[in-house]
């Protein structure tokens, strides 16, 4: 058996069924024992099409996506999707090939120093030089990306490694020394936090993508305290949307409610979160009456680093939650529920309606027309803040999209990789004019496995949420945002790669349309043409407060449209 | 507030470069690093002085802790040996100079350990202030040379820095 073959033997060891992927010159050897494997290979066009799509099989199903590419170019196409990967905590692990090792160094054919490249966008990475070193790196890899704070993590092995015959074993003890990821959060400080929300008269419950895996835990929690809940971007789904007690998301374009409530709290749980900046605007305005924070987080460095900590929970969210339900109380809220019911009522998120179509509307008419029974994807801009603010997600693993990093083109591939780790689920990419454009020819590894993915292009003709801040802080000056001129027919677009395509202009056809395009099977592609004035609203502008909110699009304010 | 770190790392390639990385990416100041091996096989422990406040140091040490291959951080903040050794060349224009300089020299119990007709090298431990005045005092004669290793550091008495017992996940 060559280092190839053991690599394919070892990755089927993990439990590996799909590996995302596209060959080239110092891969060739594990492609070739690919030849005969069991686990399926999907061949994407480009490889941050494959990272994606091994992040969103990841996001989707909870196991590790893995991705594969060849040296040099092929590697570093990689290096988007891995810190998109890193920033919102996705196992996923990268199996590069590289130059043999007798030519690193040369300015080989092919060569580029991926380790070094990728250090910073990796929770761990290392190239393995002895042949007999593949069974450990792998498992050491996939036990690094899954546990503690998930994450990615790159293997890279050079073409003469993959060539060399392995003499070892595949029975491998993991031995990481510096690395011991800690799952259960202290007794003390989990009493201590308990206490305080006994105390609290104003507490709120924030919950992130560390929450996900942990749904049904703080499901419990808030059903049992009463405790409003606001999911994070990436903590939508975690717990139901639909239920009374969600405020909403918070932050940039997050709902009054949420953000109203976390001005006025004098108590806030966080679970699986970081609060990132454009969930707390301006940090040193963030909650500005929250006595206490506890903050429950298995990455330590989290805890402290960005909102002062009162009560540090290092532990996993899952076991943590579990605690907390255990000596938690039905806390006594009225008069902050009465609060919030206020602010919940007078600002939901809403829209005014035009005579012209609007995303708004496309977004909520496909939530209704599914019931919400969809696994959904986006890009990065106005569609995706539509999407978060109008599709109610009730179920965890449900919302797939590029939180931390704002990775334009990733719902195409996202929705590649969720729809093969969950073939029984339909899955919507809402995706923006501009962002599809990034990732498009992935439409061919969308026709070839015929997958259930309805693609809905919300086009606005523009980079929209680029022209919302040019609209609001640069004196409209529309700076290089215009695509309308140049857009391809994306029905037609579509058409060419075998896929249905579908066009959307008129409001009044909105409902039917969304229904043929749910009742065709596998991919469907639709178009739908929206006005380019919309703005994403409410908005806290970044550097802001909650207190700087703007509830309405200013510009209707004045003009009264 | 000047905070000497000492790190224990796994000898793998590229950890120095790991370990760097991540204190310029995530904007700490150092002021040194300093690396080397240690009688266990397998391990070498990075020396680091970093200035900030207490939040700042807290963030180092979880920022580094999250590194695989990084097995302990301590921040010396206990009774410690600190070290820093430096080599000083200084130009010598006369006798008279000549002597002056030995004589500081011996007052900061500097090393003789090159004579030239023009010059002298000295070599000199201690912590960093000492190193500083040292050089400090011999700036006047005219410097040649300067190179410093960075601090190292020791907590003092039984306590070291060692591999955690292995512990259940
Ligand atoms: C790869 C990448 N490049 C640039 C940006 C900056 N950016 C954020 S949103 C946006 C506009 C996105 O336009 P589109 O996909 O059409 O979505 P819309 O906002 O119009 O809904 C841009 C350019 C980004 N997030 N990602």
């Amino acid at each position: 058996m060559n280092g190839a073959k053991a690599i394919l033997k070892a990755l089927e060891m993990q439990g590996v069924e799909i590996i995302f992927g596209h060959p080239g010159g110092t891969i060739m050897p594990t492609y070739d024992a690919l030849y005969d494997s069991p686990i399926r290979h999907v061949l994407v066009r480009h490889e941050q099409g494959g990272i994606h799509a091994a992040t969103g099989y990841a996001r989707a199903s909870g196991r590790v996506g893995v991705v594969m590419a060849t040296s040099g170019p092929g590697a570093l196409n990689l290096v988007t999707g891995l810190q998109d990967a890193l920033m919102d905590s996705t196992p996923v692990v990268a199996i590069t090939g590289n130059v043999p090792q007798h030519l690193i160094g040369t300015d080989a054919f092919q060569e580029a120093d991926v380790v070094g490249i990728t250090q910073p966008v990796t929770k761990h990475n290392m190239q393995v030089r002895n042949v007999n070193d593949i069974p450990r790196a792998i498992a050491e890899a996939f036990y690094i990306a899954s546990t503690g704070r998930p994450g990615p993590v790159l293997l890279d092995f050079p073409k003469d490694v993959q060539l060399a015959e392995f003499t070892g074993s595949f029975d491998v003890e993991i031995d990481l020394p510096g690395y011991k990821p800690t799952y259960k959060g202290h007794p003390r400080q989990i009493e201590r936090a308990l206490e305080a929300l006994n105390r609290a008269e104003r507490p709120v419950l924030m919950i992130g993508g560390g929450a996900q895996h942990a749904s049904a835990e703080v499901t419990e929690l808030a059903l049992k305290t009463g405790l409003p809940v606001i999911p994070t971007l990436m903590g939508l789904g975690a717990f139901p949307g639909t239920h009374p007690q969600c405020l909403g998301m918070p932050g940039m374009h997050g709902s009054v409610a949420a953000n109203r409530a976390i001005q006025y709290a004098d108590t806030i749980l966080a679970i699986g979160l970081r609060f990132d900046d454009r969930v707390t605007g301006k940090i040193s305005r963030f909650a500005p009456n929250a006595h206490t924070v506890i903050h429950v987080d298995i990455d330590p460095a989290e805890i402290g680093k960005l909102v002062k900590t009162s009560i540090p929970v290092v532990g996993d969210a899952k076991w943590v939650a579990a605690e907390l339900v255990k000596g938690a109380k039905r806390l006594n809220l009225g008069k902050w529920w009465a609060q919030l019911e206020e602010w919940k009522t007078k600002y939901p998120f809403t829209w005014k309606p035009k005579p012209y179509l609007q995303s708004q509307e496309v977004i909520q008419a496909f939530w209704e027309a599914t019931g919400g029974r969809a696994v959904v994807t986006a890009g990065v801009g106005q569609h995706q803040m539509f999407t978060a603010q109008f599709f109610k997600f009730d179920r965890p693993r449900t919302w797939i999209n590029s939180g931390g990093l704002g990775t334009m083109g990733v719902g195409l591939p996202f929705a590649i990789g969720a729809a093969l780790a969950r073939p029984d689920e339909l899955v919507i990419d809402f995706d923006g004019d501009g962002s599809f454009q990034m990732t498009l020819q992935e439409l061919a590894t969308l026709k070839k496995l015929n997958l259930n993915v309805k693609i809905v292009i919300l086009n606005n003709g523009f980079l929209g949420m680029v022209r919302q801040w040019q609209d609001l802080f640069h004196a409209r000056r529309y700076s290089e945002v215009y695509l309308a001129d140049s857009n391809p027919d994306f029905a037609k677009l579509a058409e060419a790669y075998g896929i249905p395509g579908f066009t959307l202009t008129d409001k009044g056809r909105l409902q039917e349309t969304v229904k043929e395009v749910l009742a065709q099977p596998g991919p469907v592609l639709l178009e739908a043409r929206v006005h380019h004035e919309e703005g994403v609203f409410p908005m806290i502008p970044s550097g802001g407060a909650a207190e700087d909110m703007i509830i309405e699009n200013p510009r209707e304010a004045v003009a009264g449209d | 507030m000047r905070h000497l770190v000492s790190v224990l790392v796994q000898d793998h390639p590229g950890v120095l470069q790991r370990v760097a990385g991540l204190i310029a990416r995530r904007g700490f100041n150092i002021e040194s690093l300093a690396v080397g091996r240690t009688h266990q096989e397998g391990l070498s422990r990075i020396s680091l002085v970093v200035s900030g406040d207490d939040a700042v140091l807290e963030q180092v040490e979880k920022q580094l802790n999250r590194l695989i291959e990084v097995i302990k951080v301590t921040d010396h903040a206990e009774p410690h040996v600190e070290r820093e050794l430096a080599l000083v060349k200084v130009s010598i224009a006369g006798m008279e100079e000549r002597m002056e300089v030995k004589d500081i020299a011996e007052a900061f119990r500097a090393r003789i350990v090159d004579v030239a007709k023009r010059s002298i090298i000295f070599e000199l431990t201690g912590d960093s202030t000492k190193v500083n005045n040292f050089i400090e005092a011999m700036r006047p004669y005219g410097l040649l040379e300067v190179m410093r290793t960075g601090a190292v550091g020791m907590s003092r008495g039984e306590q070291v820095l060692k591999v955690r017992e292995k512990k259940a996940v």
